[in-house]
């Protein structure tokens, strides 16, 4: 008798899912980003004499406060979508790309230099024109650098993108203290080369990218270098028996992932800082992972993401505000927790929990 | 000048050898922490925290004893570091969540913990006096200069990385245990099949991982900068640097003692020689970086087998998957 009890099945065990309702889905992600935005409410009411209402209300607050407030989380949001439609397809083709900031860095720094280097000797229009080229070959040289040597010699993708960051950064900080005599650090926004405003200040960008996500959308879904993309994401090895150039697709994807990145930094640049410091990718190159693989590579769902991410960025100012924290770190530590409970719903959608049955009713079946 | 240059080289080389240490061990079980910037950063602040709950239970701050700073401070770094290096194992190793992403996740997380508990919760008002006591070197080299200074002129941490260093590269390279770790991070069905307990071995891999890298920062701030605190974002780069250094030292402990004294010197040549230009300084502070990529191609292009990651690096392992 006792030996039996020594082999008793677990008490609890994983299983795979194979398929899984979209209304499931749905619903799990839900119970994750309330959980988690309570969590990070009750963290914030430990350390303040404020409620739980209050939580709320701010963070609702400081993204649709006002005008300029809504306005700016329609930026910021199209923004994240841009850097997420950056790296989107080298995702999809399981390249992991961490170097989405340096990137958009890089992107930024060319668009600047056009704009230091040019302004007032050319015309406005022209300069524009050249920085446009010029962020999108950058960026796009900042992704092929690491592409190229996964697709001839398998250099690991994901550290070499991290350390292209560093280099962005450190280029930037380069420029900086050739550019500004004074030894300031800080560069004042140029006044020529600026992307005139159509419509209102923010509108560029909101057209922008969400032209580019409809296009990337088409792009990955109906066409052929789409169909490559995913059949190497999916395998290597099936990719190289169907006759994909696997080298090729690697490169063109990251070649256009970057030019993606590299607009961003365009925008930023031209459009909405005029001047550039290391922290001008506002770290979009990894909230952009989270977006992307939070929306499971879908782009119609990274919008959801991107505007829920910077949603709670925007609010949790607010929040800092109402709660008198003297420092911003406490938004960092919401934003983690509640990636923490989306990040940890990921383990429910893909598995479920068998529990152990009771002896009696498996003695029934 | 020298002097100083060699004593900062290796103080900055050890903040980077107990996360690279950390970073090497969890690789070598196929989990790619990129956690470990953050989890640096709350094995900083509970290194801090203890040490100032020490501090406050003195009547007198000057009767600060070296062992019990020592102590406080290896225990707080250590449990706050496993602590978070914990959320990480359980995401990855139970819940078998994308390790990338949960890395990324820890990493915001645990620099703005960090930042908060510092300004918030730790009295930092003593830490001069406490850093001081704990960057005591041997009596003898105290007041010696010249080479016996740069090489035992140095708090009690830099020693106690080196120790774990060599003690991680033995057990990797000659007992059971490392055998059995190195053959996760290879073939984690393999080792399966073997009869190794993956879970534990994953588990206690990166906790353990988790708490060494922990050591760096809290010896960064009382030894090193002697208890001033700016931000967790200084932290966290020594973090992000370290992870270049476990590619730089090829998973080998052994060699990232001396990979890291060099980062360190690299890292430290842009701000301890004055007479170079500005920009200059940041073309010396891109060198690492640089470097590690080269390091990076050189390996992949040699195609060596010992010289590659671990087979199965940042792969989930799931029995029933095939």
């Amino acid at each position: 008798m006792k030996k039996k009890n020594n082999l008793k099945e677990p008490f609890v065990r994983i299983v795979k899912r194979d398929n899984i309702k979209v209304k499931n889905i749905i619903l799990i992600y839900s119970i994750a980003v309330i959980g988690g935005l309570l969590l990070s409410g009750f963290i914030s009411m430990l350390f303040s004499d404020k409620g739980l209402f209050d939580f709320f209300q701010s963070l609702f607050e400081g993204a649709f406060g006002s005008d300029r407030k809504f306005w700016l989380l329609l930026q910021d949001t199209t923004l994240l979508l841009g850097a997420s439609m950056a790296l989107l397809p080298a995702f999809k083709m399981k390249f992991w790309n961490l170097g989405g900031n340096g990137q958009i860095l890089v992107g930024c720094l060319s668009a600047i230099a056009c704009m230091f280097y040019l302004g007032g000797k050319v015309d406005d229009g022209i300069i524009i024109l050249i920085m446009f080229f010029a962020s999108v070959f950058a960026g796009a040289l900042w992704a092929f650098i690491p592409a190229f040597f996964k697709a001839k010699f398998n250099t690991n993708e994901s550290l070499f993108t991290l350390m292209m960051n560093y280099i962005a950064q450190g280029l930037v900080s380069l420029f900086i203290t050739i550019w500004v005599k004074s030894g300031s650090g800080v560069l004042a926004p140029i006044q020529y080369g600026n992307i005139p405003d159509i419509g209102n200040k923010y509108l560029l960008p909101i057209i922008m990218f969400s032209l580019i996500t409809i296009v990337m959308h088409i792009y990955l879904r109906s066409s052929k270098h789409g169909y490559e993309i995913s059949v190497v994401g999916e395998s290597i090895n099936t990719a190289k028996y169907v006759g994909i150039k696997v080298d090729k697709v690697i490169i063109r994807t990251m070649i256009l992932s970057g030019a993606i990145a590299g607009l961003v930094g365009f925008v930023l640049a031209g459009s909405i800082n005029h001047t550039i410091n290391t922290s001008s990718a506002n770290n979009m190159g990894f909230t952009g992972i989270m977006a992307t693989w939070l929306a499971n590579f879908n782009p119609l769902i990274i919008i959801i993401t991107s505007f829920f991410i910077t949603f709670i960025s925007k609010g949790m100012t607010q929040v800092r505000k109402t709660f008198m924290f003297t420092n911003d770190s406490i938004s960092n530590i919401v934003v983690g927790v509640v990636y923490f409970a989306v990040i940890i719903c990921s383990f429910f959608i893909n598995y479920r929990l068998v529990f152990r049955k009771k002896e009696k009713e498996e003695i029934k079946k | 000048m020298t002097i100083t240059f060699l004593m900062s080289a290796i103080a900055i080389g050890t903040v980077l050898l107990f996360g690279c240490v950390g970073e090497t061990i969890t690789e070598k079980v196929g989990h790619l922490n990129l956690g470990i910037p953050g989890i640096m950063c709350t094995g900083t602040v509970g290194g801090c925290l203890f040490i100032s709950l020490y501090l406050n239970s003195l009547e007198k701050v000057e009767s600060a004893s070296w062992i019990m700073l020592i102590l406080s401070s290896l225990f707080g770094a250590f449990l706050f570091a496993c602590l978070t290096g914990g959320i990480y194992a359980v995401m990855t190793i139970t819940l078998r969540c994308n390790q990338n992403i949960t890395g990324l996740a820890i990493t915001t997380f645990g620099n703005g913990l960090t930042q908060f508990l510092m300004h918030s919760y730790v009295d930092r008002s003593n830490f001069s006096i406490a850093g001081k006591i704990i960057a005591k070197s041997l009596p003898f080299a105290e007041n010696s200069n010249g080479i016996v200074k740069v090489l035992f002129g140095h708090g009690f941490y830099v020693y106690f990385a080196i120790a774990i260093a060599l003690l991680t590269n033995f057990i990797f390279n000659r007992t059971r245990v490392g055998l059995n770790l190195r053959a996760i991070g290879e073939s984690t069905a393999t080792a399966d099949a073997m009869g190794v307990n993956i879970t534990r071995y994953k588990y206690i891999a990166i906790l353990v991982g988790s708490g060494i890298a922990g050591f760096g920062g809290v010896f960064y701030i009382m030894d090193y900068v002697k208890g001033s605190w700016e931000n967790a974002a200084t932290i966290e780069a020594f973090g992000w640097l370290s992870i270049a250094l476990v590619i730089f030292s090829i998973w080998k402990p052994s060699v990232s003692i001396i990979a890291s004294y060099l980062f360190g010197a690299l890292y430290i040549a842009a701000f301890v020689f004055g007479n170079i230009s500005f920009s200059g300084r940041e073309v010396l502070k891109m060198l690492p970086y640089v470097i590690t990529i080269i390091v990076l191609i050189a390996t992949s292009m040699m195609n060596k087998r010992e010289h590659q990651p671990p087979a199965s690096l940042g792969l989930n392992y799931f029995r029933e998957e095939r």
